[in-house]
């Protein structure tokens, strides 16, 4: 058996009725990386030793048997954005290519404190900005479906990873759909949280206002499993409120006769690819047949979502980006001649093309003069679409929708051309501006490509589209499509 | 929306960006086309629309004023360029 292709709760029950070691599990891990990562290039940094050290502890703690922590010797991908204690932390920029923390985010630390498994460091475009995984500063990561095609983005190699088992589970950042779509992309399942449902303490900061943390994994019981260790309350975090975490793996188990889905007409709109639409239609069929009750919904302001995220995200990132100035940590160029030339050289040298054009998109949103027709307007406008999905979800449980207008897409295709790649994140950037929560599944191939749907659900409900998601999956297989790599 | 090229030496200036030649027209093109693009914006009408800055419901989180060491202190200060004495070395300012 290949054990490196189980998932979180086989690993979790197979630890326990010793039917492998995490020593095993880990190296079958590892085993899979050396293979494929030259090709698909999902990984940064490797965690090699540190990983078998941890695993063979997890392995005295069984033998022992001492308690076991529920992700205990499970073998996980990182994002490399998460701070991780004396391992190396890049956000794939080379102004923090050398860069080793000091400490853990929170979730790294709830993770290595449960005896969890850290196997490496995972690719991602630079900082988070991006959605095609080609953004990282080092190497774009390969769509280990067709590898001339993008993993889609940020969060490339955690979803990349996970897709070729080369880790039982990811870690990512959803921002805009750095989560949702490139899990789309690869045929995984992965969850964006509701806005402060996760800790972000130690994870470097790209949009704070949007910014979430959640797991990308190889089904919904894994991702439910998984939340349920890493939400809630952080006092380092003052956006998480302390709002109950439910019991998810419990709550999942509930059928779905009765749960109303709604199909959101802003969603079916001309440049939606015709395939995708009726993998869409035919998932809302499923959730019919599986005595769901399907109705048609509007979200009115969905248009502008797109246009409000590239003025939000760029004015916080441009913020954000500030503190790496050559000063305090990561890349410092010191060939000039005064200190206004550190800063200088340190950035321009430092950041891609897209973390500058943000920068400067939003730099100019915030410079003098302009503050209300951008930065300000943009924040209305935010309140209308998050108004949208207040009124809906006061009739239905769940909106049901496409993930991405168009499968993965060519490496290269959009490089030149940053306002078409921004389009591509039209259905996942309204739930980010809302701060509600949306879960990507599996539901089709077209032409051996992975197509995911998405399903949002209100704020810290992400026990009702858990339970969808899960019930999709018993009654569905597409979750367990694999890549054929070699 | 065409921005010029003194906008955007301007732009790069206040964001600490050095600029080359081709860069500075690249940007030039492509800030231009997003602005363009943000435009449709200003034909919503948001009179009387409060802004959102956030989601989560929370306001002013405050904690007691009370000092807590975090115990790396001297590991941060080590992950600067230049340090002495617990301190992070800058160049001269004036």
């Amino acid at each position: 058996m290949d054990l490196n292709k189980l998932t979180v709760l086989e690993t979790f029950e197979g630890l326990r009725d010793k039917k492998f070691s995490s020593e095993e599990i880990t190296k079958s891990c590892l085993k899979q990386i050396e293979s494929f990562n030259g090709q698909i290039k999902a990984f940064i940094t490797i965690n090699e030793d540190g990983a078998i050290l941890q695993a063979k502890a997890v392995d005295k703690k069984i033998k022992n048997k001492s308690p076991l922590s529920p992700l205990a010797g499970i073998p996980v991908a990182v994002k490399d954005l998460f701070c991780t204690k004396d391992l190396r932390s890049t956000a794939a920029s080379k102004i923090l290519e050398n860069y080793i923390p000091p400490y853990d985010a929170t979730v790294v630390e709830k993770i290595r404190t449960g005896d969890g498994v850290i196997i490496g460091k995972a690719n991602l475009d630079e900082f988070g900005m991006g959605n095609s995984g080609e953004k990282s500063g080092f190497f774009p990561t390969h769509n280990p479906w067709d590898l001339e095609r993008v993993p889609g983005g940020s969060s490339s190699g955690s979803a990349a990873a996970t897709a070729s088992d080369m880790c039982i589970y990811a870690l990512g950042t959803d921002t805009g759909g750095s989560i949702r779509q490139p899990a789309s992309f690869c045929n995984v399942t992965g969850l964006k949280v509701s806005y402060g449902r996760v800790s972000r303490y130690g994870v470097m900061a790209m949009t704070s206002s949007l910014d979430t943390i959640g797991p990308i994994t190889k089904n919904v019981a894994d991702a439910a499993f998984v939340l349920q260790q890493i939400a809630g309350y952080d006092k380092k975090d003052s956006t998480t409120p302390a709002e109950k975490v439910d019991d998810y793996l419990k709550e999942i188990k509930k059928d779905v006769k009765g749960l109303k889905i709604g199909l959101p007409k802003e969603y079916f709109i001309e440049g939606l690819d015709e395939e995708v639409r009726n993998v869409v239609l035919a998932a809302a069929k499923k959730f019919e047949d599986m005595g769901a009750e399907v109705v048609d919904v509007s979200l009115p302001h969905t248009d502008l979502a797109v246009a409000v995220y590239y003025i939000i995200c760029p004015s916080e990132v441009s913020s954000n980006m500030a503190r790496y100035d050559g000063i305090r940590y990561g890349l410092s160029k010191r060939d000039g001649k005064d200190l206004l030339d550190i800063y200088l050289n340190t950035k321009s040298s430092g950041f891609g093309d897209e973390v500058k054009r943000r920068i400067m998109i939003g730099t100019y949103a915030l410079s003098a003069g302009y503050y209300d027709a951008y930065y300000k307007k943009a924040m209305q406008v935010r309140t209308l679409v998050k108004q949208d999905f207040d009124k809906t979800f006061s009739d239905v449980d769940v909106i049901l929708t496409p993930v991405s207008p168009a499968l993965a897409w060519k490496m290269g295709e959009n490089m030149s051309d940053p306002l078409k790649e921004y389009l591509a994140d039209v259905f996942t950037i309204p739930a980010s501006l809302a701060g509600i929560c949306g879960l990507a599944i599996p539901a089709g191939l077209v032409g051996g490509l992975p197509v995911g749907v998405q399903l949002l659900g209100k704020r810290f409900d992400e026990k009702t589209i858990l339970r969808a998601g899960y019930q999709y999956q018993l009654a569905t297989d597409w979750h367990q499509q694999k890549p054929n790599i070699k | 929306m065409k921005l010029s090229k003194s906008e955007i030496e301007h732009i790069a200036k206040l964001a600490r960006l050095n600029l080359s030649e081709d860069e500075a027209k690249l940007y030039s093109q492509q800030l231009s086309d997003i602005l363009d693009y943000v435009e449709k914006l200003q034909a919503v009408d948001t009179s009387g629309v409060e802004e959102t800055s956030q989601v989560t419901g929370l306001t002013n989180i405050m904690r007691e004023d009370k000092i807590e060491e975090s115990g790396i202190s001297d590991e941060l200060v080590a992950s600067s360029f230049q340090n002495s004495n617990g301190y992070i070395k800058v160049p001269k300012i004036l």
